[in-house]
């Protein structure tokens, strides 16, 4: 008891408030400064910098970091998952029609544009809240060819199939401060996003690669899309392509293409090409989640 | 000074246990509906705040009506054997949930672009109608156990702990261990046996409790 009092006080002292450019500003001792907190409609939203990087974080622990940017170089992408998320650029290096779903500090549609410039780029977030942090603590900005839509992605996807629109490369970033949300993970939304895709369009979703959910989702991804590449660090970042995988060649071919345009963000061939790996036979061997069984939460908790 | 109520039918105690039992089932049946609910408006309307909203608000107007429902039903000659049949038709008209909700969903989608209204209206048409049913089925108990004016507010508190705690019940053991095991249909399903099997067991005791 007595030495919680004391931490307690301890970290009050240690709390210093500071007026900077309108915002309140919090300077913890860690060096940690919060720029922005937030109870929103689904979560708790955090901005802070440290270490000369801007995060964005839901819920309290350090691991629940969404998005991060370098300071003095916005655009290198800090997370590995982002950079093998734009390794989905090695299976079609040039989409016209982009969809990402989970905008969170906006890394993926930032550095969408500066790759892929003539894209149009269409994002969904839920959360409102999350849209204006966006614009104003990551330098997200929207245009003719970067547009935003504020709706559940499953709704979006939905509507966009009923109006026929198609996509050259849909990713799939969709998470809350747990895991990605129970409805965007069975075989039904990964139907309908299959069917928003061109010809040979390409899916990329960024997942955990350790969860006890891990089986279940290769057996949901296999069963809708056949075999698939993934690439794992911490998390593993799936890529399928319509029409069947593109052979290795393909893929070193379009990474040479693309890696002077890369490398600038952080994202050079040779940290990326190695990862890739086909996964398969995952079907019958787990059960595939669908809109009648996604106990997603539940089975990752375990 | 006390007024007699004429008691439905002789007081007993395999008759309340079956009272007692059907309304516990009854709170048990509504809250895992309740829950699916969410789960299957989930792909057509999303999961934002305003889908829970839709689906509570659904719920809530429906128990009211079943609240009035069941009041007035149990003026006119109550029976256990009723109670069983208000069980019984509550279930069956949870089927639609089960066979009917993605064809209603997608009409639905097609037509009501807002998901708020969407999921308003989908929640009314599938889940109203068992919804208020199951609500009819707490007053119509109470009648079934009081025998005293002076003793109703304690059969009917016995009664709102039971029926409560099997909400409680529903709600815990959908969402923690049976969505694990199952699928929602089956879920679904399974509720609908039991409640036909507890309804049509009172109409099997029927001559000995009335």
């Amino acid at each position: 008891m007595r030495v919680g009092v004391v931490l307690l006080w301890a970290a009050c002292a240690n709390l210093a408030l500071a007026a900077v450019g309108g915002e309140r500003v919090v300077a913890r001792a860690s060096g940690e400064r919060i720029l922005h907190e937030e109870r929103s409609l689904y979560r708790n939203i955090l901005v802070y910098e440290s270490n000369s990087q801007r995060c964005l974080k839901f819920g309290r622990s350090a691991t629940d970091r969404q998005s991060c940017q370098q300071l003095g170089n916005p655009d290198y992408l800090v997370f590995n998952y982002t950079r093998m998320m734009m390794a989905a650029l090695y299976l079609n290096p040039a989409p016209a029609r982009v969809l990402v779903i989970g905008l969170g500090g906006g890394t993926l549609p930032n550095a969408l544009r500066k790759v892929i410039p003539a894209a149009r780029i269409d994002v969904v977030e839920i959360d409102p809240a999350v849209v204006k942090v966006a614009h104003q603590y990551f330098g997200f900005t929207t245009g003719p060819a970067m547009r935003e839509f504020e709706e559940d992605g499953r709704v979006f996807v939905k509507h966009k199939l009923k109006e026929g629109a198609r996509y050259d490369l849909v990713m799939l970033d969709a998470f809350t401060d747990q895991y990605i949300p129970e409805h965007l993970l069975t075989r039904e939304f990964l139907t309908e996003v299959k069917s928003i895709l061109t010809p040979r369009g390409v899916l990329a979703a960024n997942t955990f690669a350790t969860s006890s959910l891990y089986e279940h989702e290769s057996a949901t991804y296999e069963s809708v899309f056949g075999p698939f590449y993934g690439l794992k660090s911490r998390n593993r970042v799936i890529l399928v392509r319509l029409g069947g995988l593109p052979p290795r060649g393909e893929i070193e071919g379009n990474a040479r293409e693309l890696d002077s345009r890369l490398r600038v963000l952080g994202a050079g061939k040779e940290g990326l090409l190695p990862l890739f790996a086909v996964e398969s036979g995952w079907v019958g061997k787990s059960r595939v989640l669908t809109d009648q069984y996604s106990p997603g939460n539940l089975l990752n908790a375990q | 000074m006390s007024q007699v109520i004429t008691p439905a039918a002789a007081p007993g105690k395999p008759r309340s246990f079956l009272i007692f039992t059907i309304a516990a089932w009854s709170g048990y049946f509504v809250m895992a509906l309740e829950l699916l609910a969410g789960r299957m408006t989930a792909p057509y309307f999303g999961t934002g705040i305003y889908v829970w909203g839709a689906v509570i608000t659904v719920f809530m107007l429906a128990l009211a009506a079943g609240y009035l429902l069941g009041g007035m039903l149990s003026t006119r000659n109550p029976r256990v054997s009723r109670l069983g049949g208000l069980l019984t038709i509550a279930a069956l008209s949870a089927l639609p949930v089960a066979l009917l909700s993605e064809p209603c969903f997608e009409w639905i989608f097609d037509h009501v672009h807002d998901p708020r209204y969407g999921s308003l209206l989908g929640a009314t048409l599938l889940f109203f109608i068992p919804t208020g049913i199951s609500g009819a089925i707490s007053p119509y108990a109470v009648r079934l156990l009081v025998t005293q004016a002076q003793r109703s507010g304690f059969s009917a508190g016995r009664l709102y702990f039971v029926s409560t705690f099997g909400s409680a019940a529903g709600t815990i053991m959908t969402s923690f261990y049976l969505v694990l095991l199952f699928d929602v249909n089956q879920i679904v399903g399974g509720m609908i046996a039991i409640s036909c099997v507890l309804g049509l067991a009172t109409l099997g005791v029927r001559k000995w409790l009335g």
